[in-house]
């Protein structure tokens, strides 16, 4: 009896102590889908802006405009509680997210914020849109550098 | 009975005076700090090179790269280290300092009271460095503003709490000579000094052995982060595909080729390196492939 129960427990903490894949959770692989579109998009718009492409004023319109709505995408349902690295496997979430939930918002908040100043200029020409596409990676690496696993 | 005694006894003392030979801190010739005059306005730019705001500004959002404060922590294998405040504040800081005692702090690990730093401070790569662009960065540094935070002390276990130790390690990895050798171009040789001597990428990028001294047959091939979880990706070998440009335009402005953006300890180094000009990260690109091919 108290053999089995020591076993038991044994696979109890064992299970607990397993990393989950990121299938148990729709909303970890949701949340990458946005990121993928992020990236998506901001490769049209930094493509241009680092002169991998030529710039393309209807072209950078749209990929901002894109951005722009992607990153209006409510996020309440994306970011559970226990999606964090320390938990799931296929995350670079880190914990500290759940820690600092205000100012992992306000990072979200200055990204929405720089997005938008991107929409209004992008088909303004090149030397418009640079900058502000350099705003947008601030924002982003803003949060990578706080709440993100190195990888 | 009693020489065997005594001989034991007399090779027990020539083995301690020996290692205290070994360990001790070993600075700069005095000479090399007077012939020098430092050129603050230059130092900048080794100050963004050598990436010193990366680890010792302040911890808050937003803090100012030019207020080096310190506080931020670094959990290791051997313990918790914290930058310490090398803003030019004369109780707290730096701004006692002479410029022969800065040199050789950083130059050669070595304190204005004599004792070793730990290598988490990368002097090991600064060794490395022209002494006179670090006269620069001295002046440059010292017109930085004060900031009168204390320094906190590092939070190790034995033996690692033993700054003597570090002697040890010193003689086994402090290796002033360039990893990178043979037949480099101009700008892969400009590459070489910014990024061995001054950026040290390889002090995150290449892994160490069991002592923390850096693996240079796996020069920047990756390694598990030194502070904290995850790993710190290859820049050389198989794994690692860039071209120049793409690790150029990486360091000006954060994006990868597939237009990820830096984040974690590399999102301070690009606020800092990013700011050099084109031909300069142009030359870091080229030294990284450079080193890729050996």
């Amino acid at each position: 009896m108290a053999i089995s129960r020591i076993i038991g427990s044994a696979a109890l903490v064992v299970a607990l102590a397993a990393p989950a894949l990121a299938q148990d959770n729709p909303a970890v692989g949701a949340r990458q889908g946005q990121f993928k579109l992020y990236g998506h998009n901001l490769a049209v718009l930094g493509g241009m802006a680092q002169g991998r492409m030529e710039y393309d004023a209807a072209m950078a319109q749209t990929a901002a405009d894109n951005l722009f709505h992607i990153t209006r995408h409510d996020q309440s349902r994306l970011w559970p509680e226990g999606t964090d690295s320390s938990t799931i496997m296929e995350t670079r979430a880190k914990a500290e997210i759940w820690e600092n939930l205000d100012d992992f918002t306000a990072k979200f908040v200055a990204l929405q914020e720089a997005s938008a100043g991107l929409q209004d200029v992008a088909g303004n020409g090149l030397d418009a849109l640079r900058p502000a596409v350099g705003a947008v990676g601030q924002a982003c690496g803003a949060c990578h550098e706080d709440y993100r696993e190195e990888s | 009975m009693k020489r065997a005694a005594y001989l034991v006894l007399a090779l027990g003392l020539l083995g301690g005076a020996a290692a205290w030979f070994v360990t001790r801190p070993v600075t700069l010739p005095a000479t090399v700090s007077a012939r020098l005059g430092g050129d603050a306005q230059a130092g900048e730019r080794i100050f963004l090179a050598g990436g010193c705001a990366s680890c010792h500004m302040g911890t808050e959002d937003g803090a100012d790269h030019k207020v080096l404060r310190g506080g931020a922590e670094f959990q290791t294998q051997f313990g918790t280290f914290y930058a310490p405040n090398i803003s030019p504040d004369p109780d707290h800081g730096i701004g006692g300092w002479t410029q022969a005692e800065f040199l050789n702090a950083v130059m050669r690990g070595v304190s204005p009271a004599g004792q070793h730093y730990y290598p988490a401070f990368p002097y090991a790569s600064y060794a490395k460095a022209d002494p006179q662009d670090m006269a620069d960065l001295y002046a440059y540094m010292m017109t930085l503003p004060a900031d009168a935070t204390p320094s906190r002390a590092h939070d190790l276990g034995f033996p690692f709490n033993i700054r003597r130790s570090v002697g040890v390690w010193k003689a086994l990895f402090v290796d002033h000579d360039w990893v990178v050798t043979g037949d480099l171009t101009a700008q892969e040789t400009e590459g070489r000094y910014l990024a061995e001597a001054l950026a040290h990428c390889a002090e995150c990028h290449t892994p160490r052995n069991a002592l923390g001294g850096i693996d240079t047959a796996r020069w920047l091939q990756g390694a598990p982060n030194p502070s904290g979880s995850g790993r710190i990706p290859p820049i050389a070998g198989e794994a690692f595909s860039w071209s120049a440009f793409d690790i150029s335009a990486y360091l000006e402005s954060g994006f990868t080729p597939s237009f990820d953006v830096a984040g974690g300890s590399m999102a301070k180094v690009i606020a800092n390196l990013g700011q050099l000009d084109k031909p300069e990260l142009d030359a870091i690109a080229a030294y990284i492939l450079r080193a890729g091919r050996e």
